[in-house]
């Protein structure tokens, strides 16, 4: 084949996407060297002054980010789990079987800080259908204004939301699956707890390790959520890395010193992103 | 023990399709009330509980000198943005996919699979990292608060999905196909055009579906990005959610700018059922 074709088809895709990232990256880095902030807009050179605040001085950066940690991996997994039974359980013979797939699917089709206004009257303390339903057991728990329940009302909408884009990725894999190990399996007479166990899930590792690092990657964006449902209240104790980074940017006007966390964050994320998908390749492709 | 496993099965399905639904019948009951019914306590069945009126719609088609928050405006902005920007980001996600799909690329180190890792990559980037430089590279060129400005960035975050989905794409579309083309004596944009690319529209509607729903769904971006002249419906609805929130029009104007997207859930579906997105998913 030709070899300068093979440019024009990668080139103009290639040029928009560095075109239009390269000034923001380099920006990035060069704020992060700079003092910028309401008093004192501008590019000026203060070295590493931030990263030295940042890694020394700034319990809140660190909490925020073991928070995002402990929010990203519990919901994927969730997530995993749900979506993996529910696209399991549509995969054959069950009546309504259209119905419930095209259900299941729906919330991931919705905007998730819309859906979250909605949730977030859900969630209301008095006025709201769940207390309403709960105070049959005679409790009334403060969803959003207490720390604990706070994160457990965002896990509960990020369930919510993208369960369905996980139901989605395992059933298109399950339905992409060949027919010739599930017969042999049947010939031998496994059970249906065997057969999951020894045909479906190994066939379906693959599949699973794509489509936990795709949750993973998108989970660790986390941000309407907490923004319209708790705004990382009460205090700080939902606040995650994102919402930490546009507090200090764009409501405190620190813009240098939220460049520095912006780099650091991307770093830390792109590290532990990478370690993930190692670990979990080797866990789930042992055999 | 087949009977117990079929039980759960029914017992979950359903349990978790009350999960879904729950929201979105909340707000549908929710629309139709007024003040008094909303402070009341929470209330379900519209005439039973509380007397239902129509104020939670009507407001939305007014415009805002009448006490509106005529979301018409906001509704074709986003519809806009989202289509443009998905349409650039398919047509160059698809070329720059058949690129790394059919030929080698080598420069130093850099393969084809780190080119394509790079486009994938940009997922990884957070919104709020990129929001500020955004922010200043846009005022710079004149382009904050405008449709193009969003476009731009939204091509950002909608080519990776395009390039991911037609890269696996395309490594299932036989290499036959084009080269038989080639040896038909079609030169290669020829092959790619007139062969490749009729055979590949399932793979680009998936690609184009996928960009759809993750562009009407971005929040961030417009946001930061708009202020006046243009806003996008998320903002607009987020806006409502003030001090004190008009949860009635706040649930329709929900229920309306959802309602698009749930028609690409039935689409969606029906490709799976088809068979035709296992293969440009996997």
């Amino acid at each position: 084949m030709n070899f300068k074709h093979k440019y024009v088809f990668l080139l103009p895709g290639l040029i928009v996407l560095i075109g239009i990232l390269i000034f923001p990256i380099i920006f990035t880095v060069r704020l992060s060297l700079s003092g910028w902030n309401s008093f004192n807009p501008g590019l000026d050179f203060i070295g590493l002054k931030n990263y030295i605040r940042l890694f020394t001085d700034d319990p809140r950066f660190w909490q925020s980010f073991f928070r995002l940690s402990f929010l990203a991996i519990t919901t994927v997994f969730l997530q995993y789990i749900i979506g993996f039974a529910l696209a399991h359980m549509v995969w054959k013979d069950i009546k309504f079987k259209r119905f419930f797939r095209v259900l299941f699917l729906i919330p991931m089709m919705t905007t998730p800080v819309i859906m979250t206004v909605i949730w977030r009257t859900f969630f209301h303390e008095s006025l709201g259908p769940l207390n309403d339903f709960l105070s049959i057991f005679g409790v009334q728990p403060p969803w959003l204004s207490s720390p604990g329940l706070a994160k457990v009302s965002i896990i509960v909408v990020e369930v919510w939301q993208w369960t369905s884009f996980m139901f989605l990725l395992m059933l298109a894999g399950l339905l992409s699956l060949p027919k010739e190990p599930f017969l042999a399996a049947a010939v031998d007479g496994a059970s249906p707890f065997k057969k999951f166990i020894y045909v479906t899930f190994p066939l379906m590792a693959p599949i699973s390790i794509g489509a936990i690092i795709i949750r993973l990657i998108e989970a660790s964006k986390i941000m309407d959520t907490v923004f319209v449902l708790t705004s990382g209240g009460p205090g700080t104790s939902t606040e995650t890395s994102s919402f930490f980074i546009f507090i200090k940017g764009l409501r405190e006007f620190q813009m240098g010193y939220a460049a520095t966390a912006s780099f650091t964050y991307l770093i830390i994320m792109i590290i532990s992103l990478t370690i993930i998908v190692k670990v979990l390749t080797k866990v789930l492709m042992r055999e | 023990m087949p009977k117990l496993y079929t039980f759960l099965k029914y017992f979950f399905v359903v349990l978790w399709a009350c999960f879904v639904i729950a929201p979105f019948l909340w707000a549908i009951s929710t629309s139709f009330k007024d003040f008094n019914s909303v402070t009341g306590g929470a209330t379900y069945i519209p005439w039973l509980q509380f007397e239902p009126t129509l104020d939670g719609w009507s407001v939305l088609f007014k415009p805002g000198s009448q006490g509106g928050i005529n979301i018409i405006g906001p509704y074709f902005n986003s519809i806009f943005v989202t289509l443009t920007a998905s349409l650039i980001s398919i047509v160059l996600g698809t070329l720059a996919a058949y690129a790394l799909s059919r030929y080698t690329f080598k420069a130093g180190i850099v393969k084809n699979n780190d080119i394509t890792f790079f486009f994938i990559s940009q997922r990884i980037m957070p919104p709020v990292v990129l929001s500020i430089p955004f922010f200043i590279f846009l005022s710079s060129l004149g382009l904050l608060d405008s449709l193009a400005g969003l476009i731009l960035v939204y091509i950002v975050l909608l080519m990776p999905i395009a390039v991911w989905i037609m890269v696996d794409f395309f490594n299932r579309v036989p290499r036959e196909i084009d080269e038989t083309a080639l040896i038909d004596g079609c030169n290669p944009f020829q092959a790619f055009f007139k062969v490749v690319l009729p055979n590949s529209v399932p793979g680009m509607l998936v690609a184009g579906l996928f960009c759809i729903i993750f562009g009407w769904i971005d929040f961030f971006f417009a946001f930061i990005l708009t202020f006046t002249k243009v806003q996008l419906l998320p903002v607009k609805i987020v806006a409502l959610n003030s001090s004190i929130t008009p949860w009635w029009s706040l649930s329709a104007a929900a229920l309306v700018s959802v309602a698009p997207l749930i028609i690409v859930a039935f689409i969606v579906e029906r490709y799976l059922s088809k068979g035709n997105l296992s293969g440009a998913l996997k």
